[in-house]
């Protein structure tokens, strides 16, 4: 190891040692507001030192981690998504009793582990990723333990994780076993040259997929979602459903592309069930909620899916597209779903949620702006035009054109309309009058919280009108 | 560039009624009737262009055109252009913003900021459908239309709203998606074919495609388009949404956002998959016609009147069906004349329906009766409308059915006998409303104004367009012929092909049908063709000088 790879590992590097500081202030003053300032300092400071990287990019720094344009585009992705959700949380946590400190040095050790896996080439660095990020996430949903709800939620988080690190563990171990390594690289070329995988091979990489499904809460693996969602707290919530899923996915599509797991005609036709029962059971269940955050959750289960589609036409569209695809879709994605998940923050008091769907009723004549933006990040997740949403389906269009795959595409459509009629509910909730008229909750929102929410429409809005430069963006970027 | 300000002056004028609510209740008003009188001067500045291209006699149909890079990474750009048959709609766009401000005057007193907004907005979005040539633009603005709609129909509509709201935004999203589905594969066809990713319209004239392909791509934009429009069976939206919306809704919905369907099938179904389109012939006059019965049997059971209206509308964009799928420049621009006098008719319908709504505080005609004593003004209206509606000769509806059929004749003439039985019924249907509302024993009801100087100015500019385009409908003709032509390109191609009308000779000249056109062919230098078939002019490129750079 040279001190080049020291230099291009500097993110990974500033972000662990801002977990380290955070932890060494709790322990010398406890202090709420200056732990969420040095956890804001910490990832400001790792986002600056992606430069620094970007120069030395692409380059294998140590046989575990590569560091390439693709890394760092999802690096900046999810840190960034990451100081959203810190600044949501902020204004979360500050009322409500409890020794709070804590939480931002697992928010960062959350960010560590999600930082780790995109830039993994290794299935060591892949597990260690992917375990530093899941161990984050059970403290986080499970941090207000007096809460029965977020108890119950982290331990069904808890697991449901181990089993499906098992699986994962088992499908590593069945490659190994059939190639004899464990770098991604190595593993595409013995397969290619080997003239294609057999049995054992096929049977690791969809126990794989499995246990990414997990995580992505793909059906029928999406049985832990609601739950989890509605009991977390919103704010972690939305970090379950961008920062864990976009890392995840980032991964996933790395070692499909790198590995030849493409190879596999048999394993596209599993992906495309998953993505079809995604996109129908996810879109159907969210009809049935009436709880904002469950609804949500059922609506990031019918977003994955969307998102397979562009992952099943990997194989007859090449990958620049894909990448191109999923990117874009990634960022729209996270970009409303951390919107959604906001508002939801920023209108629950320290006593109450705000998740059920009466909370919202009226919202539009009580707060014209909040609902105004809340209704952005709707139309977004339903994929209409003026906002990035609109252009990231455009994407999954193109892709699923191009690959013909006719089936998902009018699946796609059928989703959609369901999707929109449950968006449109929320909708239509908060244009109706106001319930009671001395219903002013709260008062002023934390004003962290609305930042976030104010950069996120901007962008959302920007994203969806003047995509141009943004898509040259991505296809500059993002090629593993 | 002035196209780029017919939209964006709606668009800010939006904004800024949106805000202006805060420091004064009737601003908003006065914002969005500035905001429209700006968009009517420049729709005269382009009628004017126009007036002078059809004298410099320029093998182009299209008035002026410009074009931006938007997202080059798919060949996007933001290009519009405006040709006779979109500037007749721009214009009644812009025509029937100012009838849906004023019938809202009174009728909307809660979330005033925000309705002018949302209907600023809705009216931008279809400026944007009628100029959009380039097919992910059109999406685009198809799509931004129905959302300031649904607030629309969803905030300020009556005691249903919210089943009519969902029904008209799901019925057009989903069919929406089929045509952005159909578009992008159309793009990827004609990428395959040419090397080239673009959208926009013209280079996609060229798309050399399969006939299977074609089929099923024409499908994808027949669909959306017919739901829009709205044809048999796809209309069971339309009842539901103009019956709940506020009158300026109803109006803004009836008017203009049904047009759209019909445009899209003119501009786009037609022209790129000539061949496909033609082959789906039967069926779609089969819809047609079905529409054109199905919709005046409806209209006349119900004892709801926005209800009725709403099953008229249903009716008389059959006609437009058929129209269009008649293969002839007669036909068509019979479709673009109904398109236009129903536009003006059904609003005025529904600004009738809307007020007396606002004044009796029901809908149902069972509970009218004998109005005509109380409210002399509105009733004459509404016999006069209700006149328009059924096709009296004289007024705007019935040139455009008449040339319908007329050019329908030539193409399938059972099909045509039984689409004039639409003509029979229509008088019932129509003056059933005089008869229950207004004739008859008196209801009970308290005193009713009748209508005040504001509505009867709006009412009075309506009545005046419907005589007008009666009278002299070689007006519009005249400005959306070179456009119909260049259409006519493609039916041309058609009609060599199939030798379709084997009896009969060429349909009379247009000068049997207004003695205006002579003489106005003469002055203005535009061939009014004699024959059945358009003159048929290779697609020519726009005159260089006219086009707008960034």
């Amino acid at each position: 190891m040279s001190v080049l790879d020291l230099l291009a590992l500097l993110p990974i590097i500033v972000i662990a040692a801002a977990a380290v500081v955070v932890m060494l202030a709790i322990a010398l003053r406890r202090d709420y507001r200056l732990s969420a300032a040095l956890a804001v300092i910490g990832v400001v400071l790792t986002i600056a030192a992606l430069p620094v990287s970007f120069g030395m990019a692409p380059t294998q720094a140590t046989p575990l981690l590569v560091i390439d344009h693709f890394a760092l585009f999802f690096m900046g992705l999810l840190l960034a998504t990451g100081l959203a959700v810190i600044l949501l949380c902020y204004g979360y946590f500050s009322e409500r009793e409890g020794q709070n400190e804590e939480l931002y040095l697992l928010l960062l050790t959350a960010m560590l582990g999600a930082v780790v896996l995109v830039a993994s080439s290794h299935f060591a660095t892949f597990f260690l990723g992917l375990e530093t990020l899941s161990v984050s996430l059970f403290a986080l949903i499970a941090y207000p333990f007096k809460n029965k709800m977020s108890l119950e939620a982290g331990l069904k988080y808890l697991t449901l994780s181990g089993v499906s690190s098992a699986f994962l563990l088992f499908g590593i171990a069945l490659i190994y076993g059939e190639v004899g390594t464990l770098f991604f690289q190595q593993i595409g070329a013995l397969l290619r040259n080997s003239g294609g995988g057999d049995l054992a091979v096929l049977i690791g990489i969809i126990m794989i997929v499995g246990a990414m499904g997990f995580k992505l809460s793909l059906v029928p693996f999406h049985l832990w979602t609601s739950d989890v969602y509605q009991g977390a707290p919103a704010p972690i919530s939305a970090l379950i459903a961008t920062v864990s899923k976009g890392a995840v996915f980032a991964v996933l599509l790395r070692y499909f592309i790198v590995s030849h797991a493409n190879d596999f005609e048999a394993l596209f036709t599993v992906i495309s069930a998953i993505a079809l029962l995604s996109i129908l059971a996810g879109n159907l269940l969210a009809l049935l909620q009436n709880n904002v955050k469950r609804m949500l959750a059922y609506s990031s289960i019918a977003h994955m899916g969307y998102l397979l589609v562009a992952f099943v036409a990997l194989n007859r569209i090449g990958s620049q597209l894909t990448v191109e695809t999923v990117s874009f879709y990634l960022v729209a994605y996270i970009i409303t779903t951390l919107g959604a998940f906001g508002m939801v923050t920023v209108l629950s008091s320290a006593e109450t949620e705000a998740d059920a769907l009466e909370d919202y009723r009226g919202l539009f004549w009580r707060r014209p702006w909040l609902a105004g933006c809340f209704t952005a990040m709707l139309l977004s997740l339903a994929g209409i035009p003026l906002t990035v949403g609109f252009i990231g389906k455009f994407y999954i269009f193109v892709a699923g054109v191009d690959g013909g795959l006719w089936l998902l595409l009018l699946v796609l459509i059928i989703g959609s309309g369901i999707g929109l009629y449950y968006y449109l509910r929320i909708v239509f909730q908060m244009m109706k009058e106001p319930a009671r008229q001395e219903d002013q909750t709260g008062g002023a929102i934390p004003w962290p919280g609305g930042v976030a929410l104010s950069v996120l429409t901007v962008l959302l809005l920007w994203f969806g009108v003047f995509p141009g430069v943004f898509m040259e963006l991505i296809q500059g970027m993002a090629a593993p | 560039m002035i196209l780029v300000w017919l939209i964006i002056v709606l668009f800010i004028g939006g904004l800024l009624a949106g805000l202006a609510e805060r420091w004064s209740g009737i601003a908003p008003r006065w914002i969005a009737l500035a905001a429209l009188t700006i968009d009517a001067c420049l729709v005269i500045v382009l009628i004017l262009d126009a007036e002078s291209l059809a004298v410099s006699a320029t093998s182009s149909s299209w008035i002026t055109d410009l074009k931006w890079a938007w997202i080059p990474r798919f060949g996007i750009t933001f290009h519009l252009a405006v040709d006779g048959l979109s500037l007749l709609l721009v214009a009644l766009t812009v025509f029937l913003g100012f009838m849906a401000v004023s019938c809202s005057w009174t009728e909307i007193k809660q979330g005033n900021g925000f309705f002018h907004f949302n209907l600023l907005w809705t009216l931008s979005g279809v400026l944007g459908v009628f100029l959009a040539l380039d097919l992910f633009l059109f999406f685009f603005f198809w799509e931004v239309m129905i959302i300031p709609m649904y607030f629309l129909i969803s905030i300020w509509g009556h005691e249903n709203r919210a089943y009519a709201a969902m029904k008209f935004f799901l019925f057009t999203q989903v069919s929406g998606l089929l045509m952005l589905l159909a578009i992008v594969a159309l793009v990827f066809v004609h990428y395959q074919s040419s090397g080239v990713f673009t959208f926009d319209y013209f280079d996609l004239l060229d798309a050399a495609l399969d006939s299977t392909v074609a089929f099923w791509l024409m499908l994808g934009f027949f669909i959306p388009f017919a739901v829009k429009l709205p044809a048999v069976p796809f209309h069971t939206w339309l009842p539901d949404a103009h019956t709940q919306a506020s009158t300026g809704g109803s109006v803004i919905l009836a008017g203009v956002l049904l047009k759209t369907g019909a445009y899209g099938l003119i501009r786009f179904v037609v022209p790129l998959f000539p061949e496909a389109a033609h082959a789906f012939t039967p069926v779609a006059m089969t819809l047609g016609v079905v529409s054109i019965l199905y919709g005046a049997k409806l209209a006349f059971a119900q004892s709801d009147m926005k209800r009725l209206i709403a099953y008229t509308s249903v009716s008389h964009m059959g006609f437009i069906l058929l129209g269009v799928f008649a293969w002839n420049a007669i036909a068509l621009q019979g479709a673009v004349m109904t398109m236009l006098a129903h536009g003006i008719s059904a609003a005025a319908l529904f600004m009738i329906a809307g007020g007396l709504q606002e004044r009796m505080h029901t809908r149902d005609m069972g509970r009218m009766g004998g109005l005509w004593d109380d409210v002399p003004r509105m009733a004459a209206i509404a016999l006069f409308f209700s006149i328009a509606a059924l096709g009296m000769p004289g007024l705007g509806n019935f040139i455009g059915e008449v040339l319908v059929l007329l050019g329908a004749f030539q193409v399938d003439r059972a099909m045509t006998v039984v689409a004039a039985l639409g003509l029979i019924v229509a008088p019932i249907y129509s003056l059933i409303v005089i008869q229950k509302a207004f004739h008859g024993s008196p209801s009970e009801h308290d005193t009713i104004r009748d209508f005040g100087a504001r509505e009867m100015t709006a009412m009075g500019f309506m009545v005046v367009a419907t005589v007008w385009m009666g009278l002299y409908p070689q007006a519009m003709m005249a400005l959306s012929e070179p456009g119909i032509r260049e259409q006519g390109s493609g039916i041309r191609k058609e009609e060599s092909k199939q030798e379709i009308h084997t009896f009969g000779s060429p349909i009379p000249d247009s000068r049997y049908l207004s003695r205006g056109a002579v003489i106005r062919g003469q002055e203005t230098g535009i061939k009014t063709s004699g024959s059945s078939i358009p003159i048929p002019g290779p697609r020519s490129p726009i005159p260089e000088s006219r086009t707008d750079k960034p």
